[in-house]
């Protein structure tokens, strides 16, 4: 990723349990502190995301999921156009893709990587330990992507 | 009459779930025998029982607690709990910086609502018209055909949660105002840097009302006769009769903007104010307590702010609300579609204020907490969120734990207005159509996103539904079904 600007954005809801996989991971990667590579944390994705996004020549989202493969997804992320949104509580990737696109004529790749997780259901900061080990998993994976000389390319890693 | 029996005898349709609203609903359309629209209802599906799960927590919480409520409209509920726990505290007396930062947090969360609303959920309907094809009626169809709308929309919503920030600490779920006061003044580089872009701000709220305007007068005809209606209206207002979002007394006027009640204590709500429950929704029906559930309901939020103020108090949001009131000819103005003009009045006022409170060196003091005076066993605050007039009322034990809640949310006070909202349109649009299409259901939707609902405050929601429409014979058997996905959109008839 050498000369690439990077945007990594971590989102989901912490007080969910592994809902807020994203959320953690996007913070030991802010930790890493590596060069051109700028971290934001937030609840969920929104319009005024796309402005952000399209100042850098790679976003990266992280989010929680209950269908990846274990321990982690990751995917290009195609920019949208004419998707009927259901509400704008939340945007997808795709949708906030769309709009850096479309707005700001902004060229950004996208990708998405998406953490299995496990417990969505009970009230509580505490990632469940099987998806614990799968941030770890994505965490390492991220560590030698986002250096310079490393890539993203979509992929399943085995567990 | 129960649904039950209603639907052996009528046909039903279900749009569900209601889209580009924030949250989830349905909407039931129930048809008689010759194919005319009987009734509409507005459902919600989904339970909340907030008030329930903050039982036993320590009072101080709140405010912060019951942001989980919303994640678009956080800040209504961190200052709404804030005020009643100023109460409880014996600290609502702020001081002139913390009352201030608390404006300018509440200023900042209405400009970028009202912005978000208008530019990227309400603004496809007008741009591309009621019926133009589902791929166009979305925000990324605005940013292809117009981006420089799409981006003021981004911009000026940006720059609404930057305020947010700077004066909450987060742009979601901040942790800002505390009992009796705040936590941290304006900086002078934060003062600086939305200073630098207010400017624009105003241009952008100044354009973006005038696109409100010239297509409400250019279209009044139609939607004078779109889901419109006569009713009360209720606001808070400053004692003087000022537009006040923030802290005020309640005042109710009637259908000719006569008073039905004025300068009532935000404590004594209760006293004008009761809930009715009804067995086929979560959510209540509020209405005035002289009048009664009949006659008593009433609509909440920018019509009826603009409605129920005597004035504004920044010049260009008066002068725009002194033409807007023409349209009513001494009246109250009863368009539902004229709430996204209201909403534009509102976003040049907010952004008038912010302009007067960033000049304002208050916002730079280290006074932050009132000091505490009587301790209370009980609190409400009151003020007008972005959707209409919010409630909170707590009681707390000698433990400090809380004891009883009870919010009345915005979208509950306009539960009944938009249940006859969508009556009127599907009447309108659907009584004897042998075919129900994916324009109608549309239009019924239309109505209700003139409300802004926030379904999730208003209940709770979670997960997501394809958009369903069934008509059902006379016998209950299903004889036509529509079905719009909530992705892209791909209307499917079944036979």
């Amino acid at each position: 990723m050498a000369g690439t600007k990077v945007l990594v954005v971590g989102y989901g809801n912490p007080d969910r349990c592994d809902d807020g996989l994203g959320m953690a991971l996007a913070e030991r990667v802010r930790a890493l502190e590596i060069p051109g590579v700028d971290v934001e944390v937030k609840y969920q994705l929104n319009v005024e995301d796309a402005d952000l996004v399209a100042k850098h020549d790679v976003v990266l989202f992280l989010d929680a999921c209950l269908c990846a493969p274990p321990p982690f997804l990751l995917r290009e992320v195609e920019a949208r156009a004419g998707t009927l949104e259901f509400t704008t509580h939340s945007l997808a990737p795709e949708g906030v893709l769309g709009l850096a696109q479309d707005v700001f004529r902004a060229p950004t790749k996208g990708y998405a990587l998406a953490v299995r997780g496990y417990d969505f259901h009970d009230v509580g900061d505490q990632i469940s330990k099987d998806a614990a080990k799968n941030l770890e998993a994505a965490l390492s994976f991220l560590v030698g992507a986002l250096q310079p000389g490393g890539s993203l390319h979509p992929m399943e890693v085995d567990a | 009459m129960s649904s039950s029996s209603m639907t052996e005898r009528t046909r039903r349709i279900v749009i569900e779930p209601v889209t580009r609203v924030e949250g989830h609903g349905k909407v039931t359309i129930h048809l008689d025998e010759a194919g005319k629209v009987d009734e509409a209802r507005l459902h919600v599906v989904e339970f909340r029982g907030f008030e329930r799960f903050i039982q036993g927590r320590p009072f101080w919480e709140m405010p912060v607690a019951v942001q989980r409520l919303c994640g678009i409209c956080p800040v209504s509920h961190h200052l709404c709990a804030a005020k009643a726990v100023d109460r409880i505290v014996g600290g609502e007396a702020l001081t002139p910086t913390a009352e201030k930062m608390r404006r300018l947090m509440h200023y900042g969360q209405f400009f970028q609502s009202h912005a978000l609303h208008f530019f990227h959920l309400a603004s496809p309907d007008l741009l591309f018209g009621f019926e133009a094809d589902p791929l166009q009626r979305n925000v990324l169809a605005v940013a292809a055909k117009h981006p420089e709308l799409a981006r003021q929309g981004i911009m000026m919503r940006k720059w609404g949660q930057e305020i947010i920030r700077a004066t909450a600490g987060k742009k979601i779920h901040g942790t800002g105002a505390i009992p009796g006061g705040i936590n941290k003044n304006l900086t002078i580089p934060e003062r600086d840097a939305l200073t630098a872009e207010w400017p624009q701000m105003l241009l952008w709220a100044q354009s973006g009302l005038a696109l409100a305007r010239d297509y409400t007068l250019g279209h009044l005809r139609e939607l004078a006769d779109f889901g419109s209606f006569e009713s009360n209206f209720l606001s808070i207002v400053r004692p003087d009769g000022a537009l006040d979002i923030y802290d005020g007394v309640l005042r109710a006027i009637d259908a000719d903007g006569k008073i039905i009640f004025d300068q009532v204590d935000n404590q004594a709500y209760l006293d004008y104010i009761a809930e009715e429950v009804r067995p086929w929704t979560y959510m209540k029906f509020p209405f005035i307590r002289s009048l009664g559930p009949a006659k008593g309901w009433y609509r909440v939020g920018p019509l009826a702010r603009i409605n129920t103020c005597d004035f504004i108090d920044t010049p260009l949001a008066e002068e725009a609300r002194k033409e807007f009131k023409t349209l009513g000819g001494g009246r109250p103005v009863h368009v539902s579609m004229a709430y996204h003009w209201c909403r534009m009045i509102e976003i040049l006022h907010c952004v008038e204020k912010i302009g007067q409170l960033l000049r304002d060196p208050d916002l730079q003091g280290t006074d932050l907490v009132a000091p505490g005076g009587e301790r209370r066993s009980e609190g409400v605050g009151i003020l007008e969120a972005p959707r209409g007039t919010l409630f909170h009322h707590y009681r707390v034990g000698e433990d400090d734990l809380v004891t009883m809640c009870n919010l009345i949310v915005s979208t509950t006070n306009n539960n009944e207005p938009m249940n006859r909202a969508v009556t009127g349109v599907a009447k309108k649009v659907m009584s004897g159509q042998a075919t129900i299409t994916e324009g109608m259901m549309n239009q019924v939707e239309v109505v209700i996103r003139a409300y802004d609902p926030c379904l999730s405050c208003a209940t709770h929601a979670m997960g997501q539904m394809p958009l369903v429409l069934e008509l059902l014979d006379r016998a209950g058997n299903l004889v036509h079904r529509f079905v719009k996905d909530d992705g892209p959109c791909a209307p499917s008839e079944e036979a």
